[in-house]
C-alpha cells in the first residue's frame, strides 16, 4: 500500500492513451488500492485516473459523497447524483446529454482552474473489480468527475476543453 | 538555454512589472505588443487582453526588465507602430497565487447611475471579494440594460451574502447568486 506520485503536465504521458485491462488479478487488486490511497491523500480530490500515476490501464476512481457533505451541512442544494466510492474499470460512455458549464481544476494541473462545458446527465458502462458489468446513471458534479476521469484515459486534460469567462458572460447575457 | 526562459529555481525571485497598454483597436496589437517583450528578453506571467468600445486595453505581468524604463524601452518598438499610450508599475505580485471563487453572481437592471457601485458596495460590506468582473450595456439606445457577472469569494459565507443583497431587489435590481462547486480530479 502506498501513495502513488502524481504526473502532472506538462509530462507528455498525460496525453497518452490507455489501454484497456484484461486481467482482472491480484495486481490489479493492490494498484487499486495504491490509487483509492493517492486520491484520499490528495487535497480535495473526488476523482483519478489511474495514468495520472504513471499507470496506463483504463480504470478511474470516482467519489463524490465528500462534496455532498459538505452541501448537506451549509444546507445547500448539490446538483449532482451520489453513488458513493465508484471503482471503474474499462469504463465506457453509452449515452449523453444536455450541456452544463462549471469550473474544474486536476491534480495534474495544480494552481489553475476554468469553466468547462461538460453534458449534465450520463450513463456509463463499466466493469468493477469483481468483473462484474455496471451501468450508472451520473447527474452533475458526478457526471462532470466522471467525464473529466474518462478524458485522463483518452489523454484529454480539461484544459483541452475550457471555456473563457467572458465567452460565458456572453452565453448567459445574450443567449 | 533560451533567454526567455528562466529555470524554476530562479522563477520564485522573479521581479514582476504589470504592464498597462491602451490604443486604438487596430489588426497586430497583440502581436506587435507581445513580439517586442519577447525580443526584449521579457517573460509573460498572467495577462488580459480585451476590446473595451472602440480601444484595445491590455493588462500584462512582465518579467525579465531591470527597470520601468527598461521595460518601457522594450515595447517602444510597438508603441511606435500603433501609437500606443502605455503605463508601467513594479509590483509585489507573483504567479501561482490563486484564489478560486466559490460563488457567481450576476446582476442586471436598467441602466442608471450608481448600479455599479450600489450593488459592488453592498456585496464587499458582506464580505465578498472580488475575483472577476465583467460587465457590459445591453439593450437598445432608449433602454439601455446594466449587466454584471462577477466571480467572488464568499468570505462570510453565501447566506450573509444572499441577505444583504435583499434590500436592492426592491430597486429595480435583478440579483442570482450562484454557489461555484470546484471539480478537481
Ligand atoms: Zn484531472
Amino acid at each position: 500500500m502506498a501513495v502513488l506520485d502524481i504526473l502532472t503536465y506538462p509530462d507528455a504521458r498525460l496525453k497518452q492513451p490507455s489501454l484497456p485491462v484484461d486481467s482482472f488479478d491480484k495486481n490489479l487488486t493492490n494498484f487499486i488500492h495504491d490509487l483509492e490511497q493517492t486520491m484520499d491523500a490528495g487535497p480535495g480530490g473526488v476523482g483519478i485516473a489511474a495514468p495520472q500515476v504513471n499507470k496506463f490501464l483504463r480504470i478511474i476512481i470516482v467519489d463524490v459523497s465528500p462534496m455532498a457533505n459538505m452541501a448537506k451541512t451549509k444546507k445547500r442544494r448539490f446538483k449532482s447524483s451520489n453513488h458513493g466510492r465508484l471503482i471503474l474499470i474499462n469504463p465506457e460512455i453509452t449515452s449523453a446529454s444536455g450541456a452544463e458549464v462549471a469550473r474544474e481544476g486536476c491534480l495534474s494541473v495544480p494552481d489553475y482552474t476554468a469553466n468547462v462545458e461538460r453534458p449534465g446527465v450520463i450513463t456509463i458502462r463499466a466493469k468493477t473489480v469483481n468483473q462484474e458489468i455496471k451501468n450508472i446513471e451520473c447527474k452533475g458534479f458526478e457526471a462532470r468527475a466522471m467525464l473529466h476521469e474518462i478524458d485522463h484515459l483518452d489523454g484529454k486534460l480539461f484544459l483541452d476543453r475550457i471555456i473563457s469567462t467572458r465567452e460565458l458572460f456572453r452565453r448567459k447575457v445574450y443567449n | 538555454m533560451d533567454k526567455n526562459h528562466q529555470s524554476e529555481a530562479v522563477q520564485s525571485e522573479v521581479v514582476w512589472h504589470l504592464l498597462t497598454v491602451v490604443g486604438e483597436d487596430r489588426p497586430g496589437i497583440v502581436a506587435g505588443v507581445t513580439a517586442s517583450l519577447y525580443e526584449g528578453g521579457c517573460n509573460l506571467g498572467e495577462t488580459s487582453m480585451l476590446r473595451l468600445g472602440g480601444l484595445f486595453t491590455i493588462m500584462m505581468m512582465v518579467s525579465g526588465a531591470q527597470s520601468n524604463e527598461a521595460l518601457e524601452a522594450v515595447i517602444q518598438p510597438a508603441v511606435k507602430k500603433f501609437n500606443l499610450r502605455v503605463h508601467v508599475d513594479k509590483t509585489e505580485a507573483r504567479l501561482h497565487d490563486h484564489k478560486i471563487p466559490n460563488v457567481q453572481i450576476t446582476i442586471y437592471g436598467a441602466d442608471r447611475a450608481g448600479i455599479v457601485a450600489e450593488t459592488v458596495a453592498a456585496l464587499s460590506d458582506s464580505g465578498l471579494d472580488i475575483l472577476d468582473l465583467n460587465s457590459d450595456v445591453a439593450g437598445s439606445v432608449e433602454k439601455p440594460v446594466y449587466i454584471l457577472m462577477i466571480d467572488g469569494d464568499a468570505t462570510q459565507g453565501l447566506d450573509h451574502l444572499k441577505e444583504s443583497l435583499a434590500s436592492l431587489e426592491n430597486k429595480g435590481i435583478e440579483i442570482s447568486l450562484t454557489p461555484l462547486e470546484t471539480m478537481v480530479g
